[in-house]
């Protein structure tokens, strides 16, 4: 699903790179308002989906080579998030409703989610 | 055998603006050297954990990739407070992180535990007053995936 068809689906505004829209697809996306388990578990080139506002919501989507990320429930990213958003050249969404309720939409349409591996407790 | 790539920066503590550059410009480099994207990514995860902590509990530091044609050695260098009980930083949801720095979604106890899970090679080496050196190696020739997707675990 091209970033187009995601924007129409979940009723956002587009806050940088528009231009970019239909060349970016997403098969798989990732919600979290964690970002080390954002880094822990999803996958690559799939969409982020976050409350968090910050600049190291970017840093983090370029480290797992995420292309694009929404913002959920009306929060606004700074305008740092903003600028650095456009340097790098990633999309960045802003939808009114709740995280749930964004998932909920792109899920029914086919987007699938990022897996979870078995965990067996302790790392160490 | 040529000589190996090696890319140095310093990161400043507390600068959550700047945190993130050293690690993109690691990941930018090994990119340009055509190393896989797969490998790319779980450097990334490791010293963008690794700058996160040099900035949120050392006060900054170093941080250091060397890359040769079998491997990446990646260490973060710090003469922050050290950790107290390296063991238990490991664990998964064990965090010593003040509160600003939860709200901007870090400081939830995985950043050690997303160091190993994508290292080869893990090696921590800390005393308390004195700072931390973290170094980290990925092999070329592992059989691993990226980020953890299959619970990569050595100890």
């Amino acid at each position: 699903m091209n970033l187009k068809t995601v924007t129409e689906l979940i009723g956002a505004d587009v806050l940088c790179v528009s231009e970019r829209l239909e060349e970016v697809e997403v098969e798989y996306a990732y919600a979290a308002d964690l970002m080390s388990d954002v880094l822990a578990f999803a996958r690559p080139m799939s969409l982020l989906l976050t409350g968090l506002t910050n600049v190291q919501i970017i840093r983090t989507a370029q480290m797992l080579d995420i292309p694009a990320v929404v913002f959920v429930r009306g929060k606004r990213p700074q305008e740092e998030v903003v600028t650095l958003a456009r340097q790098v050249k990633m999309p960045l969404l802003f939808a009114k409703k709740s995280m749930y309720e964004t998932c909920g939409l792109l899920y029914k349409a086919g987007v699938l989610p990022c897996e979870i591996p078995e965990r067996g407790g302790d790392v160490c | 055998m040529t000589d190996p790539y090696v890319t140095e920066f310093t990161v400043e503590g507390e600068d959550f603006l700047a945190a993130g550059e050293a690690s993109n410009s690691i990941k930018e480099t090994l990119k340009m050297l055509g190393v896989p994207s797969s490998i790319c990514r779980r450097a990334a995860v490791i010293t963008y954990e690794a700058e996160m902590n040099l900035v949120i509990h050392a006060r900054g530091g170093t941080l250091r990739a060397e890359i040769t044609h079998e491997r990446i050695e990646l260490t973060a260098r710090d003469e922050g407070p050290g950790i107290a009980d390296v063991n238990l930083a490991m664990r998964e949801g064990y965090s010593t992180a003040p509160d600003h720095v939860r709200e901007m979604g870090f400081g939830a106890g995985m950043g050690l535990p997303n160091i190993k899970r994508n290292a080869d090679v893990l090696h921590i080496d800390s005393v308390l007053g004195k700072g931390t050196v973290l170094r980290a190696v990925i092999h070329f020739d592992g059989e691993g995936s990226a980020g953890g997707a299959k619970g990569r675990d050595r100890s």
